[in-house]
């Protein structure tokens, strides 16, 4: 529990990844990665969420009886949530009609309380924020590829009603990829979502095992000192 | 599903393999493919060979990704018959890109992810044609009545290739629902069935196969003849087969004789649709169906009161693929719970003695 701040930070960015490894909070996951605007909407409030809860967290870790510490997990970080739901009520309002009820949801996201249980009731402040900030990206990350994935197969656009997020100015940020596109409709229904989320673990571990190979290579060829950067084999 | 011991014991081996079970197989297929060719014309024969071509080169590249030798488990045939099947379910002048799509998704999504030949959960031919349903309506229902080859109003090999690869035909002016659509669609709007039926349903023409529908299910006759050379060869036991008919024709009878007006007869449910070449060709694929003979009977009895559920009660016409996708999902619980007696044992697990036997106990 001594870990660097790039470790933490690789934890939750790939290592220990939220949606990837862990496979919490699939739900929300799964529901609103049918667009990239809305992924990247979900995962901005989760990670918000997930940063406030882990920080409070941490401040009191030391002032909450061990048996009451999960209700008090849940009540900050449902006081994080509505939080949250005000803000997008008021300054992203169509945005926060399209993601409807997975806003409120983010209390029941495992992931948060997760930490909050695993991470943030073990560690001070600083590597709480990290490792929410980090675990947050992480997901949003998982997120946003998967809407992007979805998004291009089903609908052929990237980047679709932009201006939900951004304003009115970003109409002009949709990218129409394939242009007459007919629509793969699988990829916006939920099993476009599961098989999508399949594909991409499958990928994260095969670059994982790759890598292993890879850094096994050459840890043969200089067994002592530092890797050498040799060619890639 | 465990490999059990097979450590000692006088087996004899038997002359099959992958490869001849596959070959034999597309050998009962041959006849309503090779009809649906003659019925469908040259359009029928480019999407086949779309879908073929598109399964066997995802086959390949899946099984480089893997690792695996990529030569016999090509030639064994699997994924062309995986292919060959789905290209009987489509409608045969749907474009090429259809028949593409399908082939990658049964063997990528369908076969491959879960570990190739034999690991699947789930029929990959019907995985695909779902998958294509769902996502391609339009396409996916567009259906042309039959124009043999070489006739009059048969499209020429040009205009062919126009139907099938540059899609600038003019698609509704030849259309014809198949007989399930039609019967659904008219239900719907409160018709009777009698007027219905009237004037479009033809148990001869649906005998030989001389009716709008998909490339190689309209003849009933030669799907017929297929399943009982399977038969007849013992590639398929005639459990689920008969089961799913049996199943089917029984509820179809029931609700028949409960109001005619509303629910046809059986005889129309079976010859209709992708019936038969569902319970001979797919609902039997070894791989997704129980192992025991008790188990096997179950799933065609479940598959056979699926498909009358879903043509009847739900939005789609059609139910074979549905149906044989929910079934083969159950298909893991239905081997856990109807297992084969262990030979010497009571179903329970217990050793028969040989004194209660005597009395004429569980022999």
């Amino acid at each position: 529990m001594s870990d660097g701040p790039r470790e933490i930070l690789n934890e939750g960015l790939w290592r220990n990844n939220t949606a990837l490894v862990q496979l919490l909070g699939l739900c929300p996951l799964l529901a609103v990665s049918g667009t990239v605007i809305n992924a990247l909407g979900l995962g901005l409030a989760t990670t918000l969420v997930m940063a406030g809860s882990n920080v409070t967290v941490s401040l009191v870790r030391n002032l909450v009886r061990p048996e009451l510490r999960i209700p008090t997990f849940v009540l900050v970080i449902a006081c994080f949530v509505t939080a949250v739901e005000l803000l997008m009520k008021a300054f992203v309002y169509d945005l926060y009609l399209v993601l409807g009820i997975f806003i409120p949801l983010i209390v029941t996201n495992c992931v948060i309380i997760a930490r909050a249980e695993a991470f943030a009731a073990k560690n001070n402040v600083g590597r709480s924020l990290l490792d929410g900030l980090a675990m947050g990206v992480g997901f949003s990350l998982v997120l946003v590829v998967l809407g992007g994935l979805r998004e291009i197969l089903g609908h052929g656009t990237l980047l679709a009603q932009a201006d939900l997020m951004f304003g009115p100015a970003a109409h002009g940020l949709t990218l129409t990829l394939i242009p007459e596109y007919r629509g793969f409709l699988l990829a916006i229904l939920p099993p476009g979502a599961f098989l999508g989320l399949g594909l991409l673990i499958a990928l994260k571990n095969v670059i994982d095992r790759r890598h292993a190979a890879r850094r096994a290579l050459r840890g043969a060829v200089s067994p002592a000192g530092p890797a050498v950067e040799t060619a890639k084999p | 599903m465990s490999q059990g011991d097979l450590r000692a014991g006088p087996f004899t081996h038997e002359k099959s393999s992958i490869a001849r079970t596959m070959m034999l197989v597309m050998l009962a297929l041959l006849p309503a493919t090779a009809f649906g060719f003659y019925q469908f014309g040259w359009p029928a024969l480019f999407l086949w060979l779309s879908t073929i071509g598109a399964a066997v080169a995802t086959e390949a590249v899946c099984l480089r990704i893997a690792g695996k030798p990529i030569r016999p488990f090509v030639l064994d045939g699997s994924a062309l018959l995986t292919a060959w099947l789905l290209a009987m379910t489509l409608p045969p002048w749907a474009p090429w890109w259809i028949g593409v799509v399908g082939g990658i998704v049964a063997i990528l999504i369908g076969k491959q992810v879960f570990g190739g030949l034999g690991q699947n959960l789930f029929n990959p031919a019907m995985v695909a044609r779902v998958v294509l349903l769902i996502s391609f309506p339009l396409e996916m229902t567009t259906w042309v009545s039959p124009k043999p080859l070489f006739s009059a109003e048969a499209p020429d090999f040009l205009s062919a290739l126009a139907i099938t690869f540059g899609g600038g035909l003019d698609i509704d002016s030849m259309s014809s629902a198949s007989i399930l659509g039609h019967v659904k669609t008219e239900l719907g709007r409160n018709a009777d069935l009698a007027g219905a039926l009237a004037g479009s349903y033809d148990p001869i023409g649906l005998l030989v196969g001389t009716v709008p529908g998909s490339l190689g299910e309209t003849s009933a006759l030669l799907l017929l003849g297929g399943g009982l050379f399977l038969l007849a060869m013992r590639i398929i036991s005639w459990h689920i087969p008969l089961a799913m008919l049996g199943s089917l024709a029984l509820c179809a009878t029931l609700f028949n004789l409960i109001d005619p007006a509303h629910y046809p007869n059986a005889l129309y449910h079976v010859l209709s649709g992708g019936a038969l070449l569902g319970a001979f060709f797919i609902a039997t694929d070894p791989v997704t169906s129980p192992v025991t003979v008790r188990g096997q009977l179950l799933f065609g009895a479940l598959l056979g009161l699926l498909v009358y559920v879903i043509r009847t009660w739900a939005s789609f016409p059609e139910g074979v693929a549905f149906a044989v996708m929910l079934a083969n999902g159950l298909t893991p619980l239905i081997d856990h719970y109807l297992r084969p007696r262990i030979y010497g044992r009571t179903r329970k697990g217990q050793p028969i003695s040989y004194a209660e036997t005597q009395e004429g106990g569980n022999g």
